[in-house]
């Protein structure tokens, strides 16, 4: 048996329907025999009828709808169509649902999936990595999980939480990423925690969402052709960062890499370096270094796209200057 | 002042509404309810002239009639019992305190003391109470529209009773109509055809632009024909209109006959906040429009409600409450920061949630029930 990761989803939105009452889905082109520009949520309408409503475009809408509900006693699941476009969502999500439990004491419990990351063709309004804005702003989780598993229990998890949880799904990783087994056997990991992917010792690479196999790829290739031991760590929680495991890491191995897909300013790259400099400054043989896209919108055209994102081999050369300094 | 003339129908349909919501005990009750919104925001200026308050004061003079009546025709929550749901706006002082907010919560979170609803944390008019119904207003403009609209669509969705059917209620000025927000809300509101009422408070102003370079339209309420919604454009000075106007509404939507908008014309009598003078509003202008608080007394006088000796102990009763409602919070205590957690979750300690292993970090929320969260 296998699992793609829009599988997980789709089943860990299906067994929450029917697990939980209060749970619904509200997005555009949810319901009905299309099921999500993703296929996401394709059949729950017909599973669970009245509880997967198609919106019309109005992200902002959307998201305050899922407020409103939230502080009702509901568990809304929203579904942007393309995270580019919670932009137009973002004033809902950062100042009413990130600020309703802190003024009112009330939680605004709502999931907001958000289908990030590039895929090729799809150019600069399709393929944005939404994770350094939104997690900016207190009160927020923002979750980005890189595996199947992780899309199955991460999505269960943040419906089950009391907090309004951004949900970050990589479209890449969609059908692209299959597991065999079947994920909800495989092991529950705490929703906020890091993990240590594959343990190594001479350098620590940090990583998450669709960059994460990236970064597994150039683990491999630096033992195999370089023998460098990589110690790769997957994020899944942005927002908040699970520091302990990521500086215990950093002590280990003394040298940090971070990868992501996203733009370099401000982003959770920089955040990590930050966390790892401030605290365990003392600890590192090497500066830690990031990892990002080129700092421009996003190409269209292949090989401009392809030279936009990182791949493994900017993994492997980044260790390989990192293991040498 | 109205600016549609009334076809015969909707004239003996107003003579009905007159009866059932503007009956002369409703126009005392409203009358009262205007008063208590002046009197809180005369005293709320008095308060931050004496540099008492945090921030600014904002205030509902000239929108007390429309803003009053509509906490007036809503169910408050109580134990158990789901009520209605209003997001008030900025000038609505008089709406939060008919729909039981209290002097002393407004107190509260003027002078930022840790015993009201925001704790100190939020302030002015962004105040309210979910379990109570009131949501409290974030400043983007139109963005409670569709948080309103949730809420009523989670009622939906949890099976109401068409009995036990609760209504929702917005606000927004002419300024707010025209944020991208309110437009998408109010087009919601209208595709799930909910048990809702949005408030529009033409005051001619959003903040110092007037209606010519807010909007082109004759009238805000043509709008609500095009959302596919039933609307009524009265005047906002005139107390009893307002009162059945928005009684009206408001029974329309808990009767199931679809959202409604109501679109009253009236004017803002002070600044856009303490801060401002409003010396750009022209005089003639200004002069086109009556004080509610004005006119509804004499009116009243005239009608036969209530005379000049009772307006003014009504005035007199009104301004000891708030006194005495000052006087009982004054010395409460500021919010020590030291106390303060600090972390805008409700969550606790998320590396080691899981779900279904009940470490959610609170017990969330169970519906407007009046539980406390």
């Amino acid at each position: 048996m296998t699992t793609s990761y829009v599988e997980a989803i789709r089943r860990a939105l299906g067994e929450c329907l029917e697990q939980d009452p209060r749970v619904f889905i509200y997005g555009q082109d949810v319901a009905g025999q299309f099921g999500g520009a993703f296929k996401a949520t394709k059949g729950l309408s017909e599973r669970f009828p009245g509880r997967v409503l198609n919106a019309p475009i109005s992200e902002d809408a959307i998201a305050g709808v899922a407020v409103g509900a939230a502080v009702d006693g509901m568990r809304p699941v929203i579904e942007y169509q393309f995270a580019d476009f919670a932009s137009i969502g973002f004033n809902q999500l950062v100042n009413h649902a990130a600020t309703t439990f802190w003024r009112t004491g009330r939680s605004c419990p709502l999931v907001a999936r958000l289908p990030v990351g590039g895929t090729r063709g799809s150019g600069p309004f399709h393929c944005q990595m939404p994770e350094a804005w939104i997690s900016h702003h207190p009160g927020l989780i923002v979750v980005s999980p890189a595996t199947v598993p992780d899309a199955y229990w991460m999505l269960k998890d943040a419906i089950a939480c009391n907090d309004p949880v951004i949900f970050c799904e990589h479209k890449y990783l969609y059908s692209h990423l299959k597991e065999t087994g079947d994920p909800a056997q495989a092991e529950h990991l705490p929703m906020g925690s890091a993990v240590v992917r594959r343990a190594g010792t001479d350098c620590t690479v940090i990583s998450y969402s669709g960059m994460l196999h990236e970064c597994l790829s150039a683990a491999g290739k630096l033992e195999q052709e370089h023998g460098v031991s990589v110690e790769v760590v997957d994020l899944r929680c942005l927002r908040p960062l699970d520091t302990a495991t990521i500086l215990e890491s950093a002590a280990k191995t003394g040298r940090v890499v971070v990868a992501t897909e996203a733009w370099p300013f401000g982003g959770i790259a920089a955040e990590v370096v930050s966390v790892i400099s401030s605290e365990a400054f003392h600890l590192l043989d090497a500066p830690p270094r990031r990892i990002c896209a080129q700092d421009t919108p996003i190409p269209v055209q292949p090989d401009l796209y392809a030279a936009h994102r990182p791949h493994a081999d900017d993994v492997v050369a980044a260790v390989l200057d990192t293991v040498r300094y | 002042m109205s600016t549609h003339p009334r076809p015969i129908n909707e004239a003996l349909a107003i003579l009905e509404a007159k009866k059932r919501f503007a009956s002369p005990a409703q126009r005392l009750e409203h009358l009262r309810w205007m008063m208590r919104g002046r009197g809180l925001d005369d005293r709320l200026i008095a308060l931050y002239r004496s540099s008492l308050v945090h921030g600014n004061v904002f205030t509902g003079h000239g929108q007390e009639a429309l803003s009053a009546a509509i906490g007036m025709f809503l169910k408050r929550p109580i134990t158990g019992t789901p009520g209605d749901v209003f997001a008030p706006l900025i000038r609505d002082t008089a709406g939060r305190l008919s729909f039981g907010e209290s002097f002393e919560d407004s107190f509260r979170t003027y002078l930022g003391k840790r015993t009201g609803p925001m704790r100190g944390r939020d302030g002015n008019i962004h105040r309210g109470d979910p379990t109570r119904g009131q949501l409290p207003m974030i400043s983007h403009l139109g963005a409670m529209v569709a948080a309103v609209c949730g809420t009523l669509l989670a009622r939906r969705l949890r099976g109401e009773p068409k009995s036990a059917r609760t209504v929702g209620v917005t606000c927004l000025g002419d300024g707010g109509m025209a944020t991208g927000a309110a437009h998408e809300g109010i087009n919601v509101m209208a595709v799930e055809k909910l048990p809702m009422v949005l408030v529009v408070a033409n005051n001619q102003v959003s903040y110092s632009t007037f209606n010519d370079r807010s909007f082109a339209c004759k009238d805000l309420v043509s709008r609500a024909e095009a959302y596919g919604m039933r609307g009524i454009s009265i005047d906002g000075t005139d107390a009893e209109e307002c009162l059945w106007a928005v009684g009206d509404a408001i029974a329309r939507a808990r009767n199931d006959e679809g959202p409604q908008m109501v679109v009253a014309t009236l004017m803002r009598l002070q600044g856009h906040g303490t801060h401002d003078d409003a010396s750009y509003v022209p005089a003639d202008l200004r002069a086109r429009f009556p004080d509610c608080l004005e006119v509804a007394p004499k009116k009243m006088i005239t009608d036969g409600v209530i005379d000049q000796a009772g307006v003014d102990a009504l005035w007199s009763a009104v301004k000891e409450e708030i006194t005495q409602a000052y006087e009982r919070i004054r010395n409460e205590p500021a919010p020590d920061p030291n106390d303060e957690d600090w972390t805008a979750w409700s969550s606790t300690d998320l590396t080691a949630f899981r779900s279904g292993s009940g470490n959610s970090g609170n017990s969330g929320n169970s519906g407007n029930s009046g539980a406390t969260p």
